[in-house]
């Protein structure tokens, strides 16, 4: 494993700064022997991983590595078997949680319009007005869809919906499962480029995907798990170029990885 | 002669009519309040005992009239626990005895469509942090048109029960006489012609429930909001 203990070495650590809400800062992330089991099964077996202040961090890895399960213990959706999962200096906790948002590989939409969406969270975060909502609805190319059922969208459209919904909780952590998978090219771009456009904004991106090519286009750093562990973790050029592990470089190259 | 006598405007039968959709009304209105409450609280939380609540409020869907009538009349009775209140054969008794006899359908029925929507919603919901009360409400809001087919269908049951009513109303004339009791007694009576014309308009309203309950399924089901 490449220098697993301070991956980000290369992109550089932020200094622990307030970030202007009077809380601690939610990063740097630290995990520490993080284990969830179900079934009898060690699905995440002794997980340690560390994230830095900034940029987009791209989990890998093949099937029943672990990845979705990862982001939903990151997030608290499920607690660890054992472990430590640490967001700045604070444990994970609900106001934690509420400074992140998770989009889901599959849509979870209220069965409202488009706009009732949207406006369900931001008045949940007491910061509801039609502004916004406008604001956020035109981000990600939806203003026009505003009055419809979102549940008549097409899937792209309900994916940047989720996304446009976690936007408005404006997270320092966005958490993103496999975001366009299923998606035609051109719902992939609208939807990288949402990203990438929040990334530079200054939130903090962790997203799961599959797509080795997506992969090249965002990452600065690669997490690639393998049988519930961190097989690697490197700087996105070194990892594409020379994967230190087994495991990527079958992934990389087409090989079944079992 | 049925339906001339529903056309005519004949002011005893219209007062059944009256008589019934008020005393229906009301005990559906009660039933909502307390099946939605108690279907949402159970759809929602978790607690010891929660799986034999709920297969108590199944099995009380199928509660027999007459069972209810009889348990209402012996707490309203002189020498029952509520006889003080001086509410039998009043309205109000038929309303309790009605309220009691849907409430568990409403509660039932509503746990389930709840409960389906939140387990849809939950990930979502803890994900963000949304309170239980306001998740409460917003699953309430998204599922309302299922729960008015669930009012309906709890409406159904309160306007076509015969047994309770009789029992607790004592089928008095201008005072607790209703559509079915009154049905009973014309035709016991061999007054068939007002027998059937309240009949007529108790199909007739029937009929309307369900139309109105298929039709906001669909409604619905067409704007996907179901």
């Amino acid at each position: 494993m490449r220098d697993a203990a301070h991956p980000m070495g290369e992109i550089g650590w932020i200094a622990a700064e307030d970030d202007g809400h009077g809380a601690a800062p939610l990063l740097p992330l630290t995990v520490r022997g993080l284990c969830y089991e179900a079934g009898g099964r060690k699905l995440i077996n002794g997980l340690d991983l560390e994230l830095g202040a900034q940029g987009i961090s791209i989990v890998m890895g093949p099937n029943g590595a672990g990845k979705s399960l990862l982001l939903r213990l990151l997030h608290g959706l499920i607690s660890p078997s054992a472990g430590q999962i640490s967001w700045g200096a604070a444990p994970l906790s609900a106001r934690v949680r509420q400074r992140q948002a998770l989009v889901f590989q599959k849509p979870v939409l209220l069965r409202r319009s488009v706009g009732d969406n949207i406006d369900f969270v931001l008045r949940l975060r007491g910061r509801a007005s039609a502004g916004r909502r406008d604001e956020l609805l035109s981000r990600v190319g939806l203003l026009g869809l505003a009055s419809q059922p979102a549940r008549l969208l097409s899937g792209g459209e309900q994916q940047r919906l989720s996304l446009a919904r976690a936007l408005a909780t404006e997270p320092e952590v966005l958490l993103l499962d496999e975001p366009t998978a299923s998606l035609d090219p051109a719902s992939v771009h609208l939807i990288e480029g949402i990203v990438v456009d929040a990334g530079r904004s200054g939130v903090r991106i962790v997203f799961v995907t599959h797509d080795i090519g997506q992969a090249r286009r965002l990452a600065d750093d690669v997490v690639f798990l393998h049988r519930g562990r961190v097989a690697e973790h490197s700087v996105s050029q070194d990892f594409f170029r020379t994967p230190a592990s087994e495991a990527a470089r079958d992934f990389l190259a087409g090989r079944i990885v079992l | 002669m049925a339906f001339a006598l529903v056309a005519s405007g004949d002011g005893d039968l219209y007062e059944i009519i009256g008589l019934s959709l008020q005393v229906s009304l009301t005990a559906l209105f009660a039933s909502c309040i307390i099946g939605f409450g108690l279907g949402t609280l159970i759809a929602v939380t978790r607690f010891p005992g929660r799986g034999v609540a709920i297969i108590a409020f199944n099995t009380m869907m199928g509660l027999p009239p007459v069972v209810v009538g009889l348990l209402v009349y012996l707490a309203l009775s002189r020498s029952g626990p509520l006889g003080v209140l001086g509410l039998l054969y009043t309205p109000a008794a038929m309303i309790i005895a009605q309220t009691i006899l849907i409430t568990p359908i409403v509660a039932a029925l509503s746990r389930q469509i709840v409960e389906d929507l939140f387990n849809e919603y939950d990930e979502l919901f803890r994900s963000l942090s949304v309170p239980t009360l306001q998740a409460m409400g917003a699953v309430l809001w998204d599922a309302r048109f299922s729960l008015i087919t669930v009012a309906l269908a709890g409406f159904g049951r309160a306007i076509a029960e015969v047994g309770a009513v009789m029992i607790v109303g004592g089928n008095i004339d201008h005072l607790t006489r209703v559509m079915t009791t009154a049905i009973a007694l014309e035709t016991s009576k061999g007054d068939l012609a007002l027998a059937l014309a309240l009949g007529i308009v108790l199909l007739a309203i029937s009929m309307t429930v369900n139309a109105l309950a298929l039709s906001l399924r669909s409604t619905a089901a067409r704007q996907a909001y179901a």
